[in-house]
């Protein structure tokens, strides 16, 4: 079976083309209810072209992309295949044409085997071992070195992205598809990518790059296409832009840009953590060891790392979710309060921001009012009425409006359902009731996860104005353009170890990514930590 | 041409209210369509079964007092489920209730004060927690599934029972029928007139209200909705969803034992073996009915209530199995949890071929 689909694949690429373009979308409309996702799209992509989609969150670039694989259909507009009008009438269809996509969020059982979970995505696979060959042949000629027997539990991100990579290159595509796909791979896993993807459009592979970093597309793709609020506001060729511009395009303004406070003074310890452990508490969670670390009042510690290095392990263990054995371990305002719950760490003047807006930040169900509650129940239920336990409800409505109006969470009703908001008007409710509490820590997890770039900057800015007042502020992150924007030190998670923490200013993109390695990795890696530190005396 | 499911932005308050209305409505007609197919008139078999329990002061009289255990159970119930935590044993929790406070009229028989009932009630209501606790513990300390081991504990009361009815606790004066002595005067509920009303509809009023001022307006109704609805964001408010699964089992529990205690010390007024038509899973679907809320508790359980008298008046004048209502009960809680899913979605009519050809 496998040599036929080699042999017909190979066939193809051959044909002539009878249409400049292969794959080629016009007046694209797409409606849900009364709002247009997409506005008369147009987008045409060459064979062998790396072309950008770029777009802030909800500018309508994953809607066109699922019409494209035809897990949507439009309203109104065409699509035409190698010059032929064409319904994708499912993904099914979508692959039987040759379009293959990689998802930002994987479909992968991670009890399986590589090959199990290739051999679950394909027709009619049923020899494993020609198929774990056929797989370790592929991933070796495309540089994604792949172990075809390996358990996916225990493979990183990185390799996970390389198995669905390579499960779409065994359906041998004419088009690619690759939602954000940089976003959770380290800086070298990245270049390790682009290498792939230039391989493959040389051999005349088309592949549709969706991401938001700019630099990146700038240094990879042939074209891009730009959406704003689903109509294409651009085509410009992205090597001959700069990041500013580019982001201009997609914004429609310039990005607000961060106001730096004022050098930064030296405060009292606000949190400490002194060689906390935590055990893995399932099969795929990670341990945390001897980590340690210390905040001041005053300013900003961000944590790197590659999702699922430990992060939401510590920000379990610092909020109290998950409480240790040993008091001093976590050390808030000079309390040891490491077997402390949730609550009396807040009574100690910590707020914590968690990385899950729905179902773990805020109730999906609940009213922005009652979200409020949830994490000032002791403000509430205040002496006299905690006796009976009677809730205020116009104390949490009067908070409610004052979180909205003073962070500006735009929402279609006073009082909705958490889960009506969009991600980042949530995220800003979310940040904004931990603000109001004027709090003494802050322990942010993600702080502007899958959110767009207006609400960023207004997180952002909040996080660093809340320093600037005084508060220590802890804060977790993938994203690194993020953490170089806001931190005065920065220290990396891999693995549940986390480095000491750096100053700002002596990082570099590479040094963060040669930490996220971890010093688990390569001689080269550990050299480049022991460097960094002498480098920097300034390190604890 | 197809129907597809659209969810809602936010919950429908129109279809929450609408939703149980529409589902009782289609389940009369389902009624109607099933009494056809056994060759009943229907029109009439519905008259008999839904609407003749209305037409006496004495069948609303009964419909109350068939209501009565209806709401205990279902009030705690409906707690119960609001905290995601499924206790389905409310049947043995209710035998076990009626045990333990059996225990005052079978060994003290000539203890005739108001103390005795207070102590039968307060009896009635730890028997219930007690059993309820055990699935509760196991749960807790091992996560055991707590629906598989409430609904088992079910069978190990009602097997205890029969053996105490039969064996040691059976009435030395009964002529070896399995019964316990009748439970008279003050081991008994207070009569309200002639008929079978008794104070377990205050109880049971009590109950409803106390539970409703509880989960709107108090910390711990908070807890029980927000542990329900978001485990995670309620570890992050600092709950203990270990402490909530005691607590709503407790509180089911000791309602479910206390609708035990009542109904034996009124309306069967002994022990026996048979002491309940299933009550204990009634109280699901009343709870279901009733959008667990408690006040929505006594609107469906006086509902469910129709089902039993209209089951009973039904075997009698057309001759159709007292199992009807149980048919009945079933098909109602189908319709109930289909209609649900209109709450968070809406039906839309699609055209079967995509647009992108026609345009």
């Amino acid at each position: 079976m496998s040599a036929s689909v080699t042999a017909e694949a190979g066939a193809g690429r051959g044909e002539a083309e009878t249409s400049e373009f292969l794959v080629e979308a016009r007046g694209i409309v797409k409606k849900f209810g009364a709002f247009t996702a997409n506005d008369q799209v147009d987008l045409a992509i060459r064979p062998g072209e790396i072309h950008a989609l770029l777009g802030e969150n909800g500018a309508g670039k994953s809607t066109l992309v699922k019409m494209l694989y035809g897990s949507l259909q439009p309203t109104a507009g065409r699509i035409f295949w190698k010059g032929e009008p064409v319904v994708v009438t499912d993904p099914g269809r979508a692959r039987d044409l040759g379009i293959g996509m990689v998802f930002q969020h994987f479909s992968l059982f991670e009890a399986l085997s590589v090959t199990e979970n290739i051999a679950l995505a394909l027709p009619n696979a049923s020899d494993m071992n020609a198929l774990a060959a056929r797989i370790a042949s592929v991933s070796r000629d495309y540089g994604l070195p792949l172990e075809p027997r390996a358990t996916v539990a225990d493979l990183s991100v990185g390799e996970r992205q390389r198995i669905e990579i390579v499960r779409c290159l065994l359906q041998e595509p004419k088009l690619l598809i690759m939602d954000e796909p940089t976003a959770v791979l380290t800086p070298q896993e990245a270049d390790q990518l682009f290498l792939t993807l230039e391989r493959l459009a040389s051999e005349g592979c088309a592949v549709l790059y969706i991401s938001h970093r700019l630099e990146e597309v700038k240094r990879l793709c042939h074209a891009s296409t730009i959406l704003r609020h689903g109509k294409v506001v651009a085509r410009v060729d992205p090597s001959k832009e700069t990041a500013a511009s580019l982001a201009r395009l997609m914004v429609g303004a310039d990005v607000h840009a961060i106001r730096p406070k004022h050098a930064r003074v030296a405060g009292p310890t606000r949190l400490y953590v002194d060689q906390l452990d935590l055990p893995a508490n399932g099969p795929f969670a990670v341990a945390l060891q001897k980590v340690s670390l210390e905040l001041r009042a005053g300013e900003i510690l961000a944590i790197a790392g590659v999702a699922g290095n430990g992060q939401s392990e510590l920000f379990d263990a610092l909020s109290g979710e998950r409480r240790v054995d040993r008091a001093g371990a976590v050390v808030i305002e000079g309390e040891p309060c490491g077997h402390l719950g949730v609550g009396e760490r807040r009574e100690l003047g910590a707020a914590f921001v968690p990385e899950e807006r729905l179902g773990h930040g805020a109730v999906p169900a609940f009213r922005l009012s009652e979200n409020v509650v949830l994490t000032r129940d002791s403000i509430f239920a205040d002496a006299a009425r905690r006796l009976l336990g009677f809730l205020d409800f116009r104390a949490a409505d009067e908070t409610a409006a004052r979180v909205s109006s003073a962070y500006d969470v735009r929402k279609g009703k006073p009082d909705p359902e958490a889960r009506s908001l969009s991600g980042g008007n949530l995220q800003k409710f979310v940040v904004g009731r931990e603000l109001d509490r004027k709090p003494l820590v802050l322990v942010v997890n993600q702080p502007t996860w899958g959110v767009d770039a207006g609400a960023a900057a207004l997180i952002r800015q909040a996080l660093v104005d809340l320093a600037a007042d005084g508060a220590g502020v802890l804060v977790i992150s993938q994203d690194l353009d993020e953490i170089f924007e806001i931190a005065d030190r920065i220290a990396v998670i891999s693995r549940g170890a986390l480095s000491p923490g750096y100053d700002a200013h002596v990082m570099t993109l590479e040094k963060v990514g040669l930490l996220m390695g971890g010093a688990h990795g390569g001689s080269e890696a550990i050299e480049g930590a022991l460097k960094l530190r002498e480098a920097d005396g300034r390190a604890y | 041409m197809r129907i597809e499911l659209e969810k809602r932005p936010e919950r429908s308050v129109l279809m929450a209210w609408a939703s149980p209305v529409i589902a009782v409505m289609a389940t009369v007609v389902t009624g109607g369509l099933i009494f056809a197919a056994i060759g009943k008139p229907p029109l009439q078999a519905l008259w008999i079964f839904f609407l003749e329990p209305f037409s006496s002061l004495w069948s609303i009289e009964e419909l109350v007092v068939k209501a009565t255990p209806l709401i205990l159970i279902g009030v705690g119930l409906s707690v119960a489920y609001r905290a995601n935590v499924w206790n389905i044993g409310a049947e043995g929790q209710f035998t076990m209730g009626a045990l333990m406070g059996g225990i005052v009229p079978v060994f003290f028989t000539s203890w005739q004060s108001p103390l005795a009932l207070t102590a039968m009630l307060v009896l009635g209501i730890l028997g219930g927690m007690l059993w309820a606790s055990i699935p509760a513990f196991l749960k807790i300390r091992t996560g055991a599934n707590e629906i598989l081991v409430s609904l088992m504990l079910v069978y190990v009361a009602q097997l205890l029972l029969d053996w105490l009815v039969r064996g040691p606790w059976r009435d030395p004066k009964g002529y070896n029928f399995p019964k316990t002595v009748n439970f008279e005067d003050w081991q008994a509920m207070p009569i309200f007139g002639g008929g079978r009303l008794n104070l377990g509809i205050v109880l049971a009023l009590v109950a409803a209200v106390a539970l409703a001022v509880l989960m709107r307006r108090t910390m711990k109704g908070f807890e029980v909705r927000v542990l329900g609805e978001a485990p995670r964001a309620g570890r992050f408010a600092g709950f203990s969803s270990d402490r909530m699964t005691l607590f709503v089992f407790l509180l089911s529990g000791g309602l479910a034992g206390l609708a035990g205690i009542v109904e034996v010390a009124s309306t069967v007024g002994q022990l026996q073996p048979n002491i309940s038509p299933g009550y204990g899973f009634t109280a699901i679907i009343v709870a279901f009915l009733g959008r667990l809320d408690p006040i929505g508790v006594v609107v469906a359980a006086l509902m469910l209530a129709v089902s039993y008298l209209g089951g009973e008046a039904a075997q009698v004048a057309l001759g159709i199995s007292d199992k009807a209502a149980r048919v009945f009960q079933g098909v109602l809680l189908f319709w109930v949890l289909a209609c649900d899913t209109l709450i968070l979605y809406r039906l839309r009519i699609v055209r079967s071929a995509p647009a992108a050809e026609g345009v």
